[in-house]
């Protein structure tokens, strides 16, 4: 997609506002936010993130390493890497390019290293296919990586400058993937307002390693460990990890008093006095607030939409107070555990009382519009899963 | 701006709704983003999209552009758009390209036979193969007919046709910006 089109020279020098794709709008979070290092893979549909900062760091706008490696399990190395060494790091991946990477996402994890990674989701293969599913990052859940899901390019290039916020809070100190779907969000065309690249500077801070290595001090890392140590280091990541909804909190707050755009652990749409709650990550459920508009409009039906910024670790009281004692919670799940089901609905099952009616929706390019929605929400049973399509 | 009354009291399905069928290498995703582009610089939200195959040059390709006065929610591809756009005329044996197309909708090709296309709506035709090859404008051969038939796009008041002359200057050159607007002043309507 190298000859997708970017903002004009003229909104460059006067504006702020522009208009871009979700994978350009990420890579230039990554820029505003001060990386200094970025390796990375191409794989589609996340490849155009990657060219934008190849491009930017080619012409000498963008002031940072760009490492070009032969593999995603390289990229994550190099990132870790630098990560190790105080640097402010990035790279981008989707489905086979993640799972190739699969080792090196643990590894950097486990190393407590803050690196900040966007993946263009898109489904696994076999069969191959090139189009979204949230299967291969959710395939990552419990790698120790902090996830949240964009559903418009304003919140890809927002989230991903918060990212790095929580990722490098001394209170977290583990990495983050920042999750936009595949073409239907990756390659669409939004406005942007971005912020002038000083105030993201400020806002993002300087990166701080309390463990980096130096010339002056150097230390060992990933030695050999027993039973009497192994569990601390996991009890430690475990306990950081439940910190996480509190520094993203104060990260949001932070964002708002700077640029007035809200951000919440889930976002709300008329769910204070919803019957019906339809439930989803990403753009399935951005389309679903207009679904809940047409059951509101022209079936008497009060439907609200929760859609989770933050899936891992999931903010399971937040969650569950968004959607309240509605009587219905539908959830749209674009992802599949087999025997298990969709993997979202597993953390809402937790999360909330009523019975959950599942309806796995939108994998691998499968077009749902939110009239689908609106059949969807009226016809799945509770305590079911179901498809879309129907059955086989 | 023109909604189905079966949802005008949804503010959030307000919008003009796009469809363009082009084939790999015509442009067809980069004219949709020119829109979204000069749509935005119009003050208004827009979105652009492409819906791709395994892209190979030749191969059919539809791309869409949403256009409001609100935030637009929706992501899923247009099933019922207010205008189609056809680079192509050999789609037309080929696909329903005018799926969905709403009564009142418009059509916008790339011909010098309209009648080719069934639709009782308003057509736009422009013969934006001549005036590409007029305009010297081609790729390894093929007559480039995106930036000239965007001029025929903004006849639909989908955009400003100073505005689309404006990005398409930027994006390219003078020349394109030209053969867009012999294409707002030469198409004709049905």
């Amino acid at each position: 997609m190298s000859d997708a089109v970017g903002a004009s020279e003229r909104q460059r020098e006067e504006s702020n506002a522009r208009i871009m794709t979700g994978n350009a709008a990420t890579a230039l979070a990554a820029q505003d936010a001060g990386t200094d290092v970025v390796a990375a893979y191409p794989i589609t549909p996340q490849t155009e993130i990657v060219e934008n900062i190849a491009e930017a760091v080619e012409s000498g706008e963008f002031d940072a390493e760009f490492s070009r490696v032969e593999s995603e399990h390289s990229a994550m190395s190099a990132v870790m890497g630098a990560s190790q060494v105080n640097a402010r790091t990035f790279t981008a991946t989707a489905s086979q390019g993640l799972l190739y990477m699969s080792e090196m996402v643990w590894w950097t994890a486990a190393s407590r290293l803050p690196v900040v990674m966007a993946i263009a989701n898109r489904a696994l293969g076999p069969p191959w296919n090139i189009w979204g599913s949230h299967t291969d990052a959710l395939s990552q859940r419990d790698s120790g990586w902090i996830q949240m899901f964009a559903g418009t390019v304003q919140e890809v290039y927002d989230l991903t400058l918060m990212s790095y916020r929580i990722a490098e809070d001394h209170d977290v100190m583990l990495p983050m993937m920042m999750n936009l779907d595949g073409f239907t969000f990756a390659h669409t065309m939004q406005p942007l307002e971005k912020l002038p690249r000083e105030d993201a500077r400020a806002y993002v801070g300087e990166v701080d390693i309390p463990h980096d290595v130096t010339a002056e001090d150097p230390r060992g890392f990933g030695a050999f460990t027993a039973g009497d140590n192994f569990w601390q280091f996991r009890k430690k990541m475990m306990d950081a990890m439940d910190r996480v909804p509190a520094v993203a909190e104060e990260a949001f707050d932070e964002f708002a008093d700077l640029t007035g755009r809200e951000y919440d652990l889930v976002h709300e749409y008329r769910a204070d006095d919803a019957d019906l709650v339809i439930v989803g990550l990403g753009t399935l459920a951005r389309e679903a607030e207009v679904a809940a508009d047409v059951l509101r409009e022209e079936h008497d039906v009060a439907a609200g939409v929760v859609r989770p910024i933050l899936q891992t670790p999931f903010p399971q009281e937040r969650f569950a107070e968004a959607v309240g004692d509605a009587e219905k919670v539908v959830v749209l799940d674009r992802s599949t555990s087999f025997g298990r089901g969709g993997i979202v609905t597993r953390d809402v099952n937790l999360a909330v009382d009523q019975p959950v009616a599942s309806v796995i929706a939108g994998i691998g390019g499968q077009n749902v519009e939110f009239d689908d929605m609106v059949d969807i929400a009226l016809n799945a049973e509770p305590g079911k899963t179901q498809w879309f399509g129907g059955d086989l | 701006m023109s909604s189905d009354s079966e949802t005008a009291a949804v503010p959030a399905l307000e919008m003009t709704q796009i469809r363009w069928h082009s084939r790999g290498g015509q442009g067809g995703m980069t004219a949709s983003q020119l829109l979204g582009q000069a749509a935005f610089e119009d003050g208004k939200q827009a979105t652009a999209f492409s819906f791709y195959g395994a892209e190979r040059r030749g191969a059919p390709l539809t791309s869409y552009n949403r256009i409001a006065d609100r935030p637009i929610k929706l992501y899923s591809r247009v099933s019922s758009p207010d205008i189609v756009v056809i680079l192509d005329e050999s789609l037309v044996d080929i696909q329903d390209v005018t799926a969905g197309l709403e009564a009142d909708g418009t059509v916008v090709i790339n011909t010098t036979e309209p009648d080719l296309i069934d639709h009782d709506g308003r057509i736009i035709a422009v013969d934006a193969t001549s005036i590409a090859l007029d305009y010297d404008l081609s790729v390894d051969g093929t007559p480039v007919v995106n930036t000239p038939i965007l001029g025929a796009v903004a006849r639909a008041d989908t955009a400003d046709i100073d505005t689309v002359a404006r990005v398409i200057e930027e994006e390219f050159d003078e020349a394109n910006m030209n053969a867009a607007r012999e294409a707002y002043e030469n198409a004709t309507e049905v």
